[in-house]
C-alpha cells in the first residue's frame, strides 16, 4: 500500500510541467538505433552461429567423408585461395539479380496499376501471367539462350520472370484493398482520379507490395542462377557447375554460401527500405509505442 | 426555387445483387432548410446511411429526385462535408495531415487551410496530437479528426453518419455540446444519423423518423427547444422529455407493428 502511494506520487512529480500527460520525445540517435537493431536481430545471428558450429562439429568429428562435406575451414580456404575469381563471379550474379529485380518491380507495378484500372485488361493479362508463372523456368531458360545468346540477357530475363509474379499479385491485392469509404470520401472532396491514386490508393498498397518484394528478392537470385546453369561462362551458377564437374566440394560449398548470403542481403535490404519508407506500417505491426513504466 | 438546402422528392433506392433485391428506401420525401440541423433516427438497416449517400450523390436514386440547393444531384457532390460511420483516416498521415487532405484535394490555398486546421484542432481539443498517427489515437479522437476534416472547407452541408457511435457516454455528451456550438458558429446545414434519441433531440431542430425496411418517413418531430441549449438543463426540460417520448413511442410502435 505504502509503496503504491509513493510511486504514484513520484509519478506525479515527474509529470509536473508536462501539459496534460504528453511528453515530447527526441528522436533516437544513431547509437541508440544501432543498439535497438542489435537487440532485435541477435537471435538469427545466434542461430546462424549455431548452425556454423554444427557444420564445423560434423566435419571435425569426421562423421562424413571430407569430399562430400568440406569443413568450414576448407571452404573459406577455397575462397581465400582465389579471391578475385569469387569476387568477379559474385559480382556478375549480383548484377543480374539486382537488374532483374528492379526490372521486375518496374514492370510488375505498372502492370498491376493497369490491371486495376481496367478489368478487361485484367481478365486478359491474368491467364498470361499465370501461364508465365507456372511454366518451369529451368525448362524455358535454354530457349532464352537460343534467342539471346550467352550474355547477361537470358539470366536477367529468367530473374525478371521469377520475381515478376509476386510483385504483380501483391500490388494488385494492395491496390484493391483500399477501404471503399476512403474512395467515396475522396470523391466528396472533388478529387481527380490521379489525386486519389497518388494520395490514397498507391500509399495504401505499399505494405502489400513490400511483402511481395520480399518474396521477389529471393526469387530473383534463384532466377539469375537458373539462367547461369543453362549456359554461362560467369556467375555463381557457373562456379557451382564447374566445381561440381571437378568434384571440388569446397568451391561448390563456397559458391552456395555466397549465393545464400546474396539472397539474404537483398531480403534485408528490402526490409530496411520498408522500415524507412513505411514507418507508420512498421510501428503499427510491432506496436511501436510501447508503454513505459 | 433554391429554397431548400437538401431536397429529397419521392425517392426510392433499390439494391440489386445476385441473390436478392433490397428496397432500402421507398417513396421518401424530405426537405431541409438552409442552416437547419436535422437528425435521422430509425432501426438498424432501415436505410439511414443510404439516405446520406443519396444526398451527397455517392449513390444514385432508383426513382425520384435529389437536389442540393436547387441543383439536381447526379454524381458525387463536393460542396458537402462527410463524416462516415467509421473514421476512415489514412494510416500513414498524422492527424493534422489527415485533416489537410481535404485542402490538398480541393487545392485550397495552403496558408488559409493551415490556419483553419489549427483552429479546428484547437476547437475539438486535439492540440498536442497533431502529429500523432491514427493508430496512436483513441477511437473518439479519430472521430474528431474525421470531423475536423469534414469541416475544413466550411461546407454548406455537413452529412454525419453515426459519428459518435464509438464513443463513451461522457465523451459523446461533450462532442454533442461541441457539435452544437460548431453548428451555431458556422451556420451549416447538418444531416445527422444517430441511434441515440437523446442526442437527436438535444442537437436538432427537427428529427426525421424512418421506419424499418423498406425505409419510409414514419414521422417528423419538431424540437421546440431554445437555440441556446446547456446540456444538463436541456435534458431536464419538459419539451425534451416530450420529444424523446414521442420518438420512442413512434419507433416502438413501428417495431411492434412488424
Ligand atoms: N451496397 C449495398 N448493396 C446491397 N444492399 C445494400 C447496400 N448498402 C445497403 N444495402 C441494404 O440497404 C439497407 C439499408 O442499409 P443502410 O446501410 O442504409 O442501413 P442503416 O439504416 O444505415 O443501418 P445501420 O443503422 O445499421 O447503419 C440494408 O438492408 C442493406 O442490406
Ligand atoms: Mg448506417
Amino acid at each position: 500500500m505504502v509503496t503504491h502511494t509513493q510511486s504514484a506520487r513520484t509519478g506525479q512529480r515527474e509529470r509536473a510541467g508536462e501539459a496534460s500527460g504528453i511528453a515530447e520525445r527526441s528522436r533516437p540517435g544513431l547509437g541508440q538505433r544501432l543498439g535497438g537493431f542489435l537487440e532485435r536481430s541477435w537471435r538469427p545471428f545466434a542461430l546462424l552461429a549455431a548452425l556454423f558450429v554444427a557444420w564445423w562439429g560434423v566435419t571435425a568429428a569426421e562423421l562424413v567423408e571430407p569430399y562430400l562435406v568440406p569443413s568450414p575451414g576448407n571452404t573459406f580456404d577455397a575462397i581465400a585461395a582465389r579471391p578475385e575469381y569469387f569476387w568477379e563471379h559474385t559480382w556478375t550474379t549480383t548484377y543480374e539479380t539486382v537488374l532483374g529485380f528492379v526490372i521486375a518491380i518496374a514492370v510488375g507495378v505498372v502492370a498491376a496499376v493497369a490491371m486495376v484500372q481496367s478489368s478487361t485488361l485484367e481478365k486478359t493479362l491474368y491467364p498470361l501471367l499465370l501461364f508465365a508463372q507456372v511454366i518451369p523456368k529451368i525448362a524455358i531458360a535454354p530457349l532464352f539462350v537460343v534467342w539471346l545468346g550467352f550474355g547477361l540477357g537470358p539470366k536477367i530475363l529468367v530473374a525478371v520472370l521469377m520475381a515478376f509474379f509476386p510483385v504483380v499479385i501483391s500490388m494488385v491485392t494492395g491496390l484493391k484493398s483500399v477501404d471503399p469509404e476512403m474512395l467515396q470520401l475522396s470523391s466528396t472532396m472533388g478529387a481527380k482520379s490521379g489525386q486519389t491514386f497518388w494520395k490514397i490508393r498507391f500509399p495504401a498498397s505499399l505494405p502489400h507490395l513490400f511483402s511481395g518484394l520480399k518474396v521477389a528478392a529471393t526469387m530473383a537470385v534463384t532466377g539469375a542462377v537458373v539462367g547461369e546453369f543453362v549456359g554461362a561462362d560467369a556467375g555463381l551458377g557457373f562456379v557451382i557447375l564447374q566445381a561440381n564437374g571437378n568434384l571440388d566440394t569446397p568451391v561448390l560449398f563456397a559458391g552456395l554460401l555466397i549465393m545464400s548470403l546474396l539472397g539474404v542481403l537483398l531480403f534485408v535490404l528490402v526490409e530496411w527500405l520498408e522500415q524507412l519508407l513505411l514507418p507508420w506500417h512498421a510501428s503499427r505491426r510491432d506496436e511501436g509505442a510501447s508503454t513505459t513504466l | 426555387m433554391a429554397g431548400y438546402a437538401v431536397e429529397i422528392d419521392d425517392v426510392t433506392v433499390r439494391f440489386r445483387s445476385k441473390k436478392r433485391d433490397v428496397t432500402a428506401l421507398a417513396d421518401v420525401t424530405m426537405h431541409v432548410e438552409p442552416g437547419e440541423f436535422v437528425s435521422i433516427v430509425g432501426p438498424s438497416g432501415c436505410g439511414k446511411s443510404t439516405l446520406l449517400k443519396l444526398s451527397s450523390g455517392l449513390l444514385p436514386a432508383s426513382k425520384g429526385d435529389v437536389r442540393l440547393f436547387g441543383e439536381p444531384v447526379n454524381g458525387p457532390r463536393k460542396d458537402i462535408g462527410y463524416v462516415f460511420q467509421k473514421a476512415a483516416l489514412l494510416e500513414w498521415r498524422s492527424a493534422r495531415k489527415n485533416i489537410l487532405l481535404q485542402a490538398e484535394m480541393r487545392k485550397m490555398p495552403a496558408k488559409e487551410a493551415a490556419a483553419r486546421a489549427d483552429e479546428l484542432i484547437e476547437m475539438t481539443g486535439l492540440s498536442g496530437f497533431e502529429d500523432a498517427l491514427p493508430h496512436e489515437l483513441s477511437g473518439g479522437m479519430q472521430q474528431r479528426v474525421a470531423l475536423c476534416r469534414a469541416l475544413l472547407h466550411r461546407p454548406p452541408v455537413l452529412l454525419m453518419d453515426e459519428p459518435f457511435g464509438a464513443l463513451d457516454a461522457l465523451t459523446r455528451e461533450q462532442m454533442n455540446v461541441e457539435l452544437r456550438r460548431i453548428w451555431q458558429e458556422t451556420g451549416t446545414t447538418v444531416l445527422l444519423v444517430t441511434h441515440s434519441i437523446a442526442e437527436a433531440v438535444y442537437l436538432s431542430d427537427q428529427v426525421v423518423m424512418i421506419s424499418a425496411r423498406p425505409g419510409t418517413v414514419a414521422g417528423v418531430v419538431d424540437v421546440n427547444l431554445p437555440v441556446e441549449r446547456d446540456y444538463g438543463p436541456t435534458m431536464a426540460e419538459p419539451e425534451f422529455a416530450k420529444a424523446t417520448r414521442h420518438i420512442r413511442d413512434h419507433l416502438g410502435a413501428a417495431a411492434a407493428a412488424e
